[in-house]
């Protein structure tokens, strides 16, 4: 029975203000990806679009087989969107022109190994997209370190529709005057063979063109201020927090700021580090994913920190050029402990867990009175 | 959760064998399916995701096993009267230690092509847990001939496992199949080695520590639905236990 009191009064706090339903996080998720994923196909041509497509329907149809198998109900979970999100941010990741087994068996990998194994949305420990992405980069590391240069849309070197369909289902093969290398692999290689960096950069580095995205690279991205953007309106939205992403970004501006400082011509500048690879989709795409980073914001900058020192060390000092998925991986890995840790505060508790002091009768008296 | 069910049905299967009146058939099916070593109790994990990259090294490092695991399961049954129960563990692992050097140097000495070819493997078979678990789980408290044919079983068990899950290992991480069987079986078994693929560039993947994990998981998978069908076949009418329970020593062979 409500009083006339309850009804005209809204009741003390927390009030949900916003649906806060999955397919609605989902689909914002998706706005804030669009113009990445544009840009990407622009810049790459019919092949990224074979590519972004075939990841998003068989990203629907692995979820839909899954759903089906498990016997969930299928309206339920297959519309609210996590399945699609998971194939588009694989295909941003992949090289654009990749063969049609790549984008379907790595977004099958995704979605049936990265995800319902361990029982579908929610439960999984390691980012899908990510677990797919080192998979294939482990298993197929020729097809997946075929970059092409960018050749816009409508452009003269830009494939038409066949020979766009050749490249995605024939297995063309990239012609020699658009393969080429990212900037990662191209100073990582040089570097090797003994190379100063200032004389090296010269050749092929626009801190500007690599700004906006007129790069060889994974699909999706290449523009790192389109990323921004999108992640950005995320934070806008109220979709992530700024905690995540930044400390992300501090720790990798941080830490290569020193060695910048400390030798210029064997470590790369920050601006360099910021702009390249996937540094700015997984500070705002990847590591912002809620299952499977830690709970609170104490862990979640623990995990953006370690996650950039790790994307810098392996980036510097390891074998591959690009580093992002394997720091995330690892730091999925110990999101547990993370969250063993730095559990959040239990309301009326202090962080032990045991009770706050009561205060006594005659404090509430004395403050009321006050 | 799979090592709980795992042992709840080695428990279960155990059980009837402590009486008087030994089960051989009882002891067939839990050596080859129901208990099987690999994909019943998850032991013997490291061995498996080391050797498994092909079938011909899962084949060898299984043989191997079962010979140390008949044996050691003869002895330890033989003088499992002698032994306290509070010993038993050291001794156990003294009696393994020894049976494996003297297998490792008797095929040095009589097999030694076949050495060659499986000398990194004879060593780990000491860090095999399935013997010691077979000596305390089973041969400590039973003569010596149920010991012998739980040795074989499990042994047969372990090795179908091991060569099953090399096959796909190799299958789809380099397109052959028992690769170099010629020189682990002889030169007769040349025609084993397959091609299946010309020209295969292989998933790296799978012949990778991952890849095994993958592939464990999905075969036991696979054990499970057809437990599960057979758990099904038998709910129904009872006349149909006899043929379910021999169809499904079929499958193993």
């Amino acid at each position: 029975m409500t009083s006339r009191y309850q009804q005209t009064n809204p009741q003390a706090g927390p009030h949900v203000r916003n649906p806060g339903k999955v397919p609605s996080l989902m689909t914002t998720v998706l706005i804030a990806l669009l113009p990445a994923t544009v840009f990407g196909i622009y810049i790459f041509g019919l092949p990224a679009l074979n590519t972004v497509v075939l990841c998003l329907l068989s990203a629907f149809l692995f979820e839909s087989l899954c759903v089906w198998l498990v016997k969930k109900r299928i309206r339920l979970v297959l519309f609210d969107g996590s399945a699609l999100l998971t194939g588009l941010l694989l295909a941003l990741t992949l090289p654009p022109w990749a063969p049609w087994w790549i984008s379907v068996g790595g977004t099958g990998f995704a979605i049936i190994v990265g995800k319902h194994v361990y029982g579908g949305l929610g439960q999984n420990p390691f980012n899908p997209a990510m677990l797919a992405r080192v998979a294939l980069l482990l298993s197929f590391p020729l097809q997946m370190t075929a970059w092409v240069n960018p050749a816009p849309l409508f452009s003269a070197n830009s494939p038409g529709v066949m020979d766009s369909l050749f490249t995605t289902f024939g297995g063309m093969d990239i012609p020699d005057a658009l393969s080429g290398a990212t900037l990662l692999g191209q100073v990582k290689t040089d570097l090797g063979q003994g190379l100063g960096l200032n004389s090296l950069l010269v050749n092929y580095y626009d801190p500007l063109l690599n700004g906006i995205g007129f790069t060889s690279g994974s699909l999706g991205e290449t523009s790192s201020l389109l990323i921004l953007l999108g992640g950005v309106y995320l934070i806008w939205r109220g979709i992530i927090n700024w905690q995540l992403p930044l400390s992300l970004l501090i720790s990798v501006t941080v830490i290569s700021s020193l060695f910048y400082g400390f030798n210029p011509e064997q470590y790369a500048s920050p601006l360099y580090h910021l702009s390249s690879g996937a540094l700015m989709l997984g500070a705002f795409f990847i590591l912002t994913d809620p299952v499977t980073t830690p709970a609170t914001i104490r862990g979640q900058v623990i995990f953006g920190t370690s996650c950039g020192l790790l994307v810098y060390v392996i980036r510097t000092w390891g074998g591959y050029p690009e580093g992002v998925a394997f720091a995330v991986l690892l730091m999925n890995g110990l999101t547990p402990l993370i969250d063993h840790y730095f559990k959040p505060r239990q309301y009326g508790r202090n962080r032990q867990g045991s009770p706050l002091a009561m205060p006594s009768l005659s404090d509430v008296k004395s403050r009321t009175r006050s | 959760m799979t090592n709980s069910s795992g042992t709840s049905i080695s428990n279960a299967s155990d059980t009837p064998a402590n009486s008087s009146s030994i089960n051989y058939r009882q002891i067939i099916a839990d050596g080859l399916w129901n208990n099987n070593v690999v994909f019943g109790q998850l032991l013997a994990l490291c061995p498996l995701l080391a050797v498994t990259t092909t079938a011909t090294n899962g084949l060898g490092m299984g043989l191997a096993s079962t010979v140390v695991l008949v044996a050691s399961n003869v002895l330890v049954s033989m003088t499992r009267s002698l032994i306290s129960s509070e010993v038993r563990i050291p001794v156990f692992v003294l009696l393994i230690a020894t049976l494996v050097t003297l297998v490792d140097m008797a095929m040095n000495a009589w097999l030694h092509d076949l050495h060659k070819m499986l000398g990194l493997f004879i060593p780990l078979i000491v860090t095999n847990c399935v013997i010691l678990g077979r000596a305390e789980a089973f041969a400590s408290r039973q003569p010596v001939i149920p010991s012998a044919l739980d040795g074989l079983m499990m042994g047969i068990g372990f090795t179908l496992a091991l060569v099953l899950l090399g096959a796909v290992r190799e299958v789809l991480g380099s397109g052959t199949l028992f690769a170099n069987a010629s020189l682990l079986l002889g030169p007769s078994f040349t025609a084993l080695e397959l091609t299946l693929v010309n020209d295969y560039q292989g998933i790296v993947l799978m012949l990778l520590p991952p890849g095994g994990f993958l592939v464990l998981g999905f075969l036991i998978v696979a054990k499970r639905l057809v437990d599960q069908r057979i758990e099904r076949h038998r709910q129904k009418p009872s006349g149909l236990i006899a043929t379910s329970s021999e169809q499904q020593l079929q499958r193993n062979h």
